[in-house]
């Protein structure tokens, strides 16, 4: 990696860490001991189901307000604070401060769920006592989570590109929200006729498919993920989100900053 | 080769949100700044200076015409690392402590690693801010703030530097100390091209200034040929015990101290001044010419345009 973009990768990591957004981990942690702890009482033989359930969509929304949150003021906030000045009138090219800023929230968010997935395995061993050889396809399903991640930070990037933050954060949620239905929306289109399965097939590709990232209750019930799904998500997300990405430096390059 | 030339440089705004109007901030500009020079460039608030300045950093985008640094266009990232700027009231990444800043800096404009610790603790000690070198910027005063502004405008050494406002938010002491720093920049072989809107600083240290008045340049060259256009005045003295009234009708503004009388008057009514004296028997001490400032120039260049408004501070 160019060492310019890796400097503003590494300053927007420690941004995000001295900004205390680690702190999640606190109700992170809080929230998966008391969910273990409850479990654990409750004792019907569903506890590693609800503990992977409910730790593996807590490390997706924690992640995803990350994302949308610091995701919108990546670029935004250095404009309006005017922190740009001095790094764009320094032999960085806008393009890489761009990636730059991408890869220090995606850095952020690495970190953060990687955080996470220990409490997930912590609280998993709290209420089975024992790891099975089906848990290991929960790290499949983080991924995929991460994946997710890379989405959603792009999008909240090219959004606040040319849009204002709060605009940006609405846009990018309800992408989230319609891309964790973008099966169903698919199966909506192709049992639709005329002009409505038009426009809702339309819709269904061109929102990226979350919905085939998310393995959370295949991996509760313990089943595995196939290699040609880590593979077909893995160029996906990486090709949806250097899309994004592409279309923020585009929109950027041209950009007077006021 | 000029450091630094701006051919018909100019820039509009589109404002508004709905049918977007023009906004002209900076009329075609043409200008020759040579290496090792130290130019001011005056304006009140909204001329287009800092406009100007962006335009020169590569911040925002030329409307029409070009800017080139040391004979390459701005754009050019070569160029991006022979300039240091400080843009007006600098606002830094506070969660960074003013060590971190300048090494993050330092990286971003390719100062070699095994270098970049020295010369950070030497720009730190050069603007004063050494004990607070572990500091967040977040605790530092403004004028702590501006301090490290200009570490961090020519922590790599730039031949060219630009700065917007130095002296702003600076005490009188800051502002000598920021005034020696320009002329050690100066000494070093280093072009400044700097805005400022107190002139006495572009006149105690500017080889040449531009004024820019809504966007259009007003004048450009050494204080000493922008001053020799303002009309001339002259100061005579004279023994009196009182200022004759004839005098103050020719615009004499008078002093009176013990029985010396001091009036300043425009160069035109010299004459008539001398004939007063005559007719009264006054006798003449002295006759000099006041040497204008920049101040009445400018003033005089942009007053028509501001009389019903006041020129800007």
């Amino acid at each position: 990696m160019n060492s310019r973009i890796a400097n503003v990768a590494f300053n927007t990591f420690r941004e995000a860490v001295r900004d205390r957004v680690l702190y999640n981990l606190i109700a992170f942690a809080l929230l998966l001991s008391a969910a273990a702890i409850l479990v654990g009482q409750i004792s019907i033989d569903i506890e590693r189901l609800v503990v992977v359930n409910l730790g593996l969509t807590a490390v997706t929304l924690f992640g995803v307000v990350i994302a949308i949150f610091i995701g919108i003021g990546l670029v935004s906030k250095e404009i309006e604070k005017r922190t740009l000045y001095t790094v764009l009138s320094r032999p960085v090219r806008r393009w890489e401060f761009v990636v730059g800023k991408f890869l220090g929230l995606t850095g952020t968010l690495l970190v953060n769920t990687f955080f996470m997935a220990i409490g997930v395995f912590l609280a998993l061993l709290y209420v089975s006592r024992h790891f099975e050889r089906g848990d290991f396809s929960i790290t499949a399903a983080l991924y995929f989570i991460i994946l997710q991640f890379l989405i959603v930070c792009s999008l909240a990037l090219l959004f606040s590109s040319f849009s204002s933050p709060l605009l940006s954060a609405v846009f990018t949620f309800a992408l989230f929200v319609i891309g964790s239905l973008a099966e169903d929306l698919r199966g909506f289109a192709a049992a639709a006729k005329g002009i409505t399965a038009m426009l809702a097939g339309t819709v269904a590709y061109l929102v990226p498919n979350f919905s085939a990232m998310n393995v959370v209750n295949q991996v509760a019930h313990g089943e595995p993920v196939s290699g040609q799904l880590i593979l077909c998500n893995t160029v996906y997300a990486l090709l949806y989100s250097a899309m994004a990405i592409s279309g923020a430096v585009l929109i950027f390059q041209r950009r007077n900053l006021k | 080769m000029p450091a630094i030339e701006t051919i018909n440089l100019a820039k509009t705004y589109a404002v508004g949100f709905w049918r977007r109007k023009p906004r002209t901030a900076l009329l075609p500009l043409n200008l020759q700044i040579e290496e090792g020079e130290i130019f001011g460039f005056l304006g009140p608030n909204g001329a287009g200076k800092t406009t100007t300045l962006k335009l020169l950093t590569g911040i925002v985008f030329p409307s029409s015409g070009t800017a080139r640094i040391l004979g390459k266009e701005v754009d050019d990232p070569g160029v991006k690392a022979q300039i240091g700027f400080l843009p007006e009231q600098p606002y830094f990444y506070d969660y960074l402590t003013a060590k971190e800043l300048l090494e993050y800096y330092g990286q971003l404009s390719g100062v070699p690693a095994k270098d970049l610790s020295s010369r950070v603790n030497e720009m730190l000690s050069r603007v004063g801010l050494s004990d607070a070198a572990r500091t967040q910027l977040r605790k530092f005063s403004k004028g702590m703030l501006q301090r490290v502004g200009l570490a961090q405008a020519i922590l790599h050494d730039p031949k060219v530097v630009f700065l917007d406002e130095p002296m702003s938010g600076l005490d009188p002491i800051g502002r000598r100390e920021v005034r020696e720093l320009i002329q050690q920049l100066k000494q070093e072989g280093k072009t400044v091209f700097f805005s400022t809107h107190i002139l006495s600083d572009a006149e105690a240290l500017c080889d040449r200034v531009a004024v820019i008045h809504k966007g259009e340049l007003r004048g450009v060259g050494a204080v000493a040929e922008l001053t020799a256009q303002v009309h001339g005045k002259v100061e005579i003295t004279f023994n009196a015990s009182a200022a004759p009234a004839a005098l103050r009708q020719l615009g004499a503004d008078m002093h009176i101290n013990g029985n010396i009388v001091s009036a300043v008057l425009p160069e035109e009514n010299q004459e008539a001044a001398l004939e007063v004296l005559k007719r009264e028997r006054l006798r003449l001490t002295s006759l000099t010419p006041v040497r204008s400032s920049l101040e009445e120039y400018y003033v005089q260049n942009l007053q028509p345009a501001e009389k019903s408004m006041g020129v800007g501070a």
